[in-house]
């Protein structure tokens, strides 16, 4: 895994992933700590500060000695923080493109139309 | 947490020649640590003093908060798996590793035998007819097997093919994971490692030129490529460790970025690309480089 950012976030958002596309649903336990580092192959304490980043934000928590879980609400909660970065992370990209080669917003927006209704 | 390994303001000459001057630096316990370097740099010189092999020539060295230096209980915490160990001609590889038990407090047994079937180590012969990798391997064998609180790899790989060498690395992350310890490894493989590090110290020439968490390195760290006019702003605010230009465009390595640059940099629809620890190393002991440190 490697787009340039730290690994702990990538971790955190890999799980984050799997809980948006509802593989690891509310109440769901997660995998531990190491089995995360070994699936990686990355140094188990980036793997827990991914974790610790997720139990922070309230999207999973922790039983003692037994595991973490996700958290009642974690869906929604991750749904509405992916859709406040996705206007920096892939409209304003999308639109730097755009005028680089020369296309309106409203360009944009019919191609954007005509292949969602395709 | 504790410094298990410390070195204050230390220095090594040899008759003509000086190996490091005034190096400082600490190491957290149950960390894996990278110490990276070119060759010369002086990590073999370094791993020498760290592990008693070795006198200063001034500054001090602390493991575990004591001189290791002929200090048996330190020592014997202390596992160092040297990239040129020699064996008696005569022993087998069994009974090298017959011996190990002697010296290493907590080896492990059943482990060991485990280790010898992955890495396919022929037992009954003797250790100079064995491969350059096969001797490797008993190295890594001893360095997993043997436990010890502190453990330092000094190029435990030479001779190891990617696949013996893949099983090393999963082996040592794995046992780290149910037995943690201090691991200190020198490597040039520094891509194949980057993963594994939790922090990388690099020398070049006698001196360290970064330690930090490698998270840190990596969050700080970016390639920013575009027309020379765009990218221009953030090498002017940003310490800039590599800078390349072809035409009009510009490429830029910053060594502190922050994710308010990334935002603004994507938005400007620059290209920003991430800068591997290998990469990073290569670009700060590159002859003669130094930090071109931004006008501001």
């Amino acid at each position: 895994m490697d787009d340039g950012r730290p690994i702990f976030l990538q971790v955190g958002e890999h799980l984050e992933s799997s809980i948006l596309d509802g593989s690891l649903p509310a109440g769901a336990q997660v995998p531990s700590i190491n089995e995360i580092a070994a699936f990686h192959r990355i140094n188990p304490a980036t793997a827990l500060k991914g974790v610790s980043r997720l139990v922070d934000a309230g999207v999973l928590y922790k039983r003692r000695g037994i595991g973490m879980f996700v958290a009642d609400g974690a869906r929604e909660r991750l749904l509405h923080e992916r859709r406040l970065a996705f206007r920096d992370e892939f409209v304003r990209p999308l639109l730097a493109e755009a005028a680089r080669l020369e296309l309106s917003a409203d360009d944009v927006s019919d191609m954007i139309r005509k292949d969602a209704s395709s | 947490m504790t410094a298990v390994i410390e070195a204050t303001g230390l220095t090594k000459r040899y008759r003509s020649t000086t190996a490091f001057v005034d190096v400082s630096f600490a190491t957290t316990e149950n960390t894996i640590c990278g110490l990276l370097g070119r060759n010369g740099a002086g990590k073999s010189t370094l791993m020498s003093l760290l592990t008693g092999q070795e006198f200063v020539t001034s500054g001090t060295v602390r493991v575990l908060g004591a001189d290791p230096l002929e200090n048996a209980a330190v020592l014997e915490q202390l596992c160092f798996v040297k990239e040129s160990q020699r064996y008696p001609d005569d022993m087998t590889a069994q009974q090298v590793l017959s011996s190990a038990l002697h010296f290493f407090p907590r080896w492990d047994e059943a482990y060991a035998a485990e280790l010898v079937d992955e890495f396919r180590l022929p037992l009954s012969r003797a250790v100079k007819k064995l491969s350059r990798g096969q001797r490797s391997s008993i190295g890594v064998i001893i360095g997993l097997a043997a436990r010890a609180p502190i453990t330092i790899f000094d190029e435990p790989y030479l001779g190891l093919d990617a696949v013996s060498r893949q099983a090393f690395y999963d082996r040592l992350l794995a046992d780290y994971a149910e037995t943690p310890r201090t691991i200190v490894m020198s490597t040039h493989l520094i891509d194949e490692v980057a993963d594994l590090l939790e922090y990388a110290i690099v020398i070049d020439d006698g001196r360290i030129i970064m330690n930090d968490d490698v998270d840190a390195l990596r969050a700080g760290t970016a390639s920013i490529t575009g027309l020379a006019d765009l990218v221009e702003p953030f090498a002017r605010t940003r310490t800039v460790v590599h800078r390349q230009s072809l035409g009009s465009t510009l490429a830029v390595t910053l060594a502190d970025v922050t994710d308010a640059d990334r935002v603004a940099a994507r938005a400007a629809g620059l290209d920003l690309s991430p800068v591997s620890l290998q990469q990073l190393v290569i670009h700060h002991s590159r002859p003669g480089a130094s930090l071109e440190e931004a006008s501001r």
